[in-house]
């Protein structure tokens, strides 16, 4: 998911060659989408309510499956056969990547490969990147498929439309596919693993932000585009329980991800309001920038939301922020390789395996800090007693 | 390099009006279209105005700003320089891996990184006058293999931190009673920019730039070693971006997406600052003012409450108008 995002920042990068930089921001409220009310602008045209409900839901439900593995937990499974896959001797195991060209995409393939070798009866983890291209994806699944070598094939798709008859094909081929990350319009995988999602992402944040700021405080929203599903559900849940609260959402701004468009945004936002009382960020990578801008301006770090990586969580820690940090667990990179030998194996999977999206607080936070490993990776990786840890994801010793 | 023909009351005794009609039009106009610009942003925003918000504003534009200065030389010389926003993703993350947050490390940091952007724009002088490959393409070709290296490098996230006395040149600045914050960034901007400046305008050196790329045939016949001074530009250019990724990585912290589109901005900048591609014309001062009104436009479009799409459309005009502007000024001069 991370990906598709980040070939539309190269896209619009490229049209609007001059769109990053210095500049300042607008201060009337709600931006493009018109005046509104609350200050949210209007409800986006990705939201669906029935999808929402249940990620609200599932947020509360217990998963089945090992409290210490939440790899291998899932939430509400509905099991699948899967014996005619059933398959004896050592496996090929052939995987087709979107793409390895963001900090999450990293820390989530280096730990699939630690899982990889964890399984004596996997002889190959054959894999091939798509650098970000759906044409390219779809070219390296013919591909796999005419080497005839796979014994199951994990997709973690570029694009959902776009690859949906690439997986379809592969189907069709016999092979048994899992899907995971980003989903694809077709039932015919074995089983589609991805964390609950964008919905309960936003949610989480928000909740904890009308929770802790001040009636009619005022909070800023940065999302780094617009546009993109997965980005999109994380705001329409913030803008649904933003609309609820007594808050006011001063702006609600796109950052294209850029650290120093960040700091500038916020940095025009406390010259115009005077203060902020919380951000909501609808992804941690510049969580820190916008902290930062804070401390620049000579003010304190108002309650604000970021992600799991390190750098965010250092900063929270030594600073006493009063922060919190919902999740898109880079451990997911690990199921799809348990699976596919479960499915190889003739064992039962989840149809849809929903995996647990663990949110990160002042009370766990303690856990999570790991000072060994680099500023932008990921905690939730589930990688700390796989072999190779620290050193293979960038850490000291 | 005079653009306009002097008025025709020029041998007249003067009268105080063409005199400051004279002098206006010896102000580059780029400087005019800023002054308009931050007008209609003061109007719309009065707080932009004042010292604090003024300052903060410059902050963030130094980094470009710098780009657009050292990249002025190789335009003036007859070449492009395409790899400089590669160059500032590299000094980023090359900076926090080894700097990994000590602040002992700064020292030998700097010095190496400036001599890495040197040769880097030492590889791109001998490439293009040497091998005689377009600097479009030996550029862009820089700008691929340092993406690659980089990624390669770095595995596709960048490791380490910037230590806090290397943030400190883009990130704080010297408190001035009563001014607030003096940034670091912009006493670096104002030093490189009088530097640059006296090196191009005042200098045998920068005459020779001029030279070089206003006809590169007679400047060789006339002693001028064409193929030194440009490959000293794209050095030159080289430093800049150097400079520029210290101040980019100090406001921003560690991302690996510090500089992209930088190249663009850069060369826009100086378009609109009034050089001409192809060579023999432009200045430091003008290329500043350029980077300084991109930026102020970009702020000037968000007051406004355009839709991106529309910004984007904006700014793509305005960068052809001002380069046909300069090339109606060309024809009009001989």
């Amino acid at each position: 998911m991370r990906h598709p995002l980040r070939t539309m920042l190269a896209v619009c990068g490229a049209a609007a060659l001059f769109a990053t930089g210095c500049t300042s921001t607008a201060p009337e409220e709600g931006g493009d989408d018109g005046p509104a009310g609350s200050g949210t602008g209007q409800q986006s045209s990705f939201f669906v309510q029935a999808d929402y409900d249940e990620q609200i839901a599932q947020r509360s439900v217990t998963p089945t499956g090992p409290a210490d593995q939440p790899w291998l937990q899932a939430i509400n499974p509905q099991l699948v056969d899967t014996a005619k896959y059933k398959k004896a001797g050592k496996h090929t195991i052939c995987f087709s990547n979107a793409g390895v060209n963001n900090p999450w995409r990293v820390v989530g393939w280096t730990t699939m490969q630690a899982e990889a070798k964890l399984h004596p009866e996997i002889a190959a983890l054959t894999a091939v990147d798509a650098e970000g291209k759906d044409d390219k994806q779809i070219s390296d699944i013919d591909g796999l498929l005419a080497s005839k070598k796979c014994s199951a094939l994990i997709v973690s798709p570029n694009t959902t439309a776009a690859l949906t008859p690439a997986v379809e094909k592969a189907c069709q081929a016999g092979l048994p596919v899992i899907v995971f990350d980003r989903g694809v319009n077709t039932d015919c995988p074995v089983t589609f693993i991805h964390p609950i999602g964008g919905y309960a992402f936003g949610a989480t944040a928000a909740e904890f932000l009308t929770d802790k700021v001040k009636k009619n405080g005022k909070i800023l929203a940065l999302r780094i585009l617009p546009g993109v599903d997965v980005l999109e559900t994380r705001w329409a849940a913030a803008k649904v329980i933003f609309d609820k609260a007594d808050v006011d959402v001063v702006g609600v701004e796109f950052t294209d991800g850029d650290a120093a468009k960040v700091k500038t945004i916020v940095n025009d936002y406390l010259e115009r309001h005077g203060s902020i009382d919380g951000v909501w960020m609808d992804a941690g990578a510049t969580s820190v920038a916008a902290a930062e801008a804070f401390e620049d301006a000579g003010q304190k770090v108002p309650v604000i939301t970021g992600e799991d990586q390190q750098d965010f969580l250092r900063l929270w820690q030594e600073k006493k922020l009063t922060a919190v940090a919902p999740t898109y667990p880079t451990y997911q990179w690990r199921t799809p390789i348990l699976a596919a030998l479960d499915i190889l194996a003739g064992k039962q999977v989840p149809k849809e395996w929903v995996l647990p999206q663990p949110t990160i607080t002042e009370e766990n936070l303690g856990q999570y800090v790991l000072p060994q490993l680099p500023p932008l990776h990921y905690a939730l990786c589930g990688c700390e007693k796989m072999p190779g840890f620290p050193q293979n994801w960038g850490g000291n010793q | 390099m005079t653009v306009t023909a002097p008025p025709p009351a020029a041998a007249a005794p003067e009268r105080p009006v063409s005199r400051a009609w004279r002098l206006l039009r010896a102000v580059p106009p780029i400087w005019l279209v800023l002054a308009v610009v931050i007008v209609l942003i003061a109007w719309r925003n009065p707080t932009f105005v004042e010292p604090a918000p003024f300052l903060a504003f410059l902050r963030r534009c130094a980094p470009l700003a710098v780009l657009a200065a050292g990249q002025v030389f190789v335009i003036i010389a007859g070449e492009f320089d395409l790899s400089v926003g590669a160059l500032v993703t590299a000094v980023v993350v090359v900076a926090a891996r080894l700097s990994d947050g000590d602040p002992g490390n700064t020292w030998w940091l700097i010095p190496l990184l400036l001599a890495g952007g040197a040769l880097v724009g030492l590889v791109n002088g001998l490439v293009t006058t040497r091998l005689r490959v377009p600097s479009f393409i030996a550029t862009l070709g820089m700008l691929l293999v340092l993406n690659g290296a980089v990624f390669l490098w770095s595995g596709g996230a960048p490791r380490g931190s910037l230590a806090d006395n290397f943030r400190q040149f883009g990130r704080f600045g010297v408190e001035i009673p009563g001014l607030g914050q003096l940034p670091y960034a912009v006493l670096i901007l104002v030093a490189l920019g009088v530097g640059l400046w006296l090196l191009l305008s005042h200098t045998r050196f920068g005459h020779q730039v001029y030279a070089a790329g206003g006809n590169p045939r007679a400047a060789a016949l006339s002693g001028v070693d064409v193929r030194r001074v440009r490959t000293a530009a794209f050095v030159i250019s080289g430093l800049s971006a150097v400079v520029a990724g210290v101040l980019l990585g100090g406001f921003t912290g560690v991302t690996a997406e510090a500089g992209v589109g930088y190249e663009f901005q850069a060369i826009a900048a100086v378009v609109l600052g009034g050089a001409v591609l192809g060579g023999g014309r432009g200045s430091v001062g003008a290329a500043l003012a350029g980077a300084l009104t991109l930026q102020s436009v970009f702020t000037l479009l968000n007051l406004l409450g355009l839709a991106k799409s529309l910004r984007d459309a904006v700014q793509g005009l305005i960068i052809i108008g001002a380069a046909a502007y300069a090339a109606h000024r060309l024809r009009r001069s001989g």
